[in-house]
């Protein structure tokens, strides 16, 4: 039986990708928060999980304003980096896991979760940097990935209970998979920030910090906190957040904070790291 | 007036801005591809005639108006492709559009950021 042992919730900002393209993470800049990013990635090494689904999102690059998928699947066995204006990052392809991601596009289905199936496309920063993120420089990625796109661009995006109860669809529809396999599930996108208007820049690390206490033993207030929420007080792009809730609700409610680690700025972002792990089966 | 409108500097990517700016945005789509940056870049407003175009739209790719494209319905995650055809970076076009040279925001960014108080609301800016 497979099943979701861990969550990882990290910001995606093109940035950081960018910074470990170009070899410039030891720049004093850089440096404070790619050492945060140590533990994590000795954590999900140590872990070695056989499928990773990240949950993030799409920016004008898979899908345009064309067609908008509010949640989408890739059931592919292979994505490629996209371009996005700049030439594809210089990082290994994803490779998918067909047989879960068709698995889970069935299941939520049935559950009444209406995923848009995907077998054909590109992953963009969205997807990336998370895994630079989490794994480092790589050849190759350590272990399949299924990528779960959210609609976060065109407003207005799921709502946070919806995108928490998707999260718990995840967790049990891993579970009905008949594979022996540990999954981890992401959650990416946010912290605060804006990249447009005359506001662009904010920052709010006080809403941050209440979102990274709250995730794991409060999740009920985040689940309820309305768009306009997030807009005002994280800025309009930090809206990304909601994502993060697709994670906590892929774990238990009893998972425990593994690590954190909160850091202002990369680019135009505050960016944040959390692990959750679901407590050890007792049986 | 409604709520979102009332935030301060903000743009929010609703119906109306995706519909306005539809053909504008597909227009900063296209630039994903090397082929269409290489000919954007040698004639940049004949390249434009391919999509039908406002001509604030137009206008405000050909003067580098950043803020201008967004008012023109434009989405920041679009017209950040003519930043990137540029070889321009996220910071550069925040600071054009918060109207500060990029030194003082990359500075404004490393002192924590532009803080929330007092831009919350165009009735509290006021
Ligand atoms: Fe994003």
């Amino acid at each position: 039986m497979a099943r979701v042992v861990a969550g990882l919730a990290t910001s995606h900002v093109p940035a950081i990708g960018a910074a470990m393209d170009l070899g410039r993470t030891k720049e004093p800049y850089w440096k404070p928060l790619f050492d945060g990013y140590e533990p994590a990635r000795k954590w999900l090494a140590d872990l070695n999980p056989d499928v990773i689904i990240i949950v993030y999102n799409d920016h004008g690059s898979a899908f345009s304003l064309e067609v908008i998928p509010t949640f989408a699947i890739g059931v592919a066995e292979k994505f490629l980096p996209a371009d996005e204006g700049w030439g594809p990052r210089p990082v290994p392809a994803v490779h998918g896991h067909p047989g879960l991601a068709w698995h889970l596009a069935e299941s939520l289905i049935l559950n009444e979760f209406d995923m848009t199936i995907v077998n054909e496309m590109t992953v963009d920063h969205g997807l990336t940097v998370p895994l630079s993120i989490a794994c480092g420089e790589q050849k190759n990625w350590p272990c399949p990935v299924i990528p779960l796109s959210v609609n976060v661009v065109q407003y207005p995006p799921p709502t946070g209970k919806r995108c928490f109860d998707l999260g718990r669809a995840i967790r049990k529809s891993v579970k009905t998979y008949d594979k022996d396999l540990k999954v981890v599930v992401f959650g990416t996108g946010g912290m605060s920030h804006q990249l447009h208007g005359e506001r662009a820049g904010l920052i709010n690390s006080k809403f941050d910090k209440n979102f990274l206490a709250d995730l794991t033993r409060n999740p009920q207030r985040l689940i309820e906190l309305p768009h306009i929420e997030y807009v005002r007080e994280a800025g309009a792009e930090g809206i990304e957040m909601v994502m993060w809730l697709v994670m906590r609700g892929a774990l238990d409610e009893n998972a425990v904070e593994i690590y954190q680690h909160y850091h202002v700025p990369a680019s135009n972002t505050a960016t944040g790291l959390m692990i959750l792990e679901n407590q050890p089966l007792t049986v | 007036m409604s709520e979102f409108e009332d935030i301060p500097g903000t743009y929010l990517f609703d119906k109306d801005r995706c519909h306005d700016g539809y053909q504008f945005n597909m227009f900063c789509m296209s630039l994903v591809k090397p082929k269409n940056r290489q000919a954007f870049r040698s004639d940049e407003a004949s390249y434009m005639d391919k999509w039908s175009l406002t001509e604030s739209q137009r206008r405000s790719v050909l003067e580098r108006d950043w803020l201008g494209m967004i008012k023109a319905g434009g989405n920041i995650y679009y017209t950040s492709k003519i930043a990137a055809t540029d070889g321009r970076s996220f910071q550069f076009v925040a600071a054009a559009m918060s109207g500060v040279p990029e030194e003082e925001y990359r500075s404004m960014m490393m002192a924590g950021g532009r803080p929330v108080e007092g831009n919350r609301s165009k009735r509290e800016a006021d």
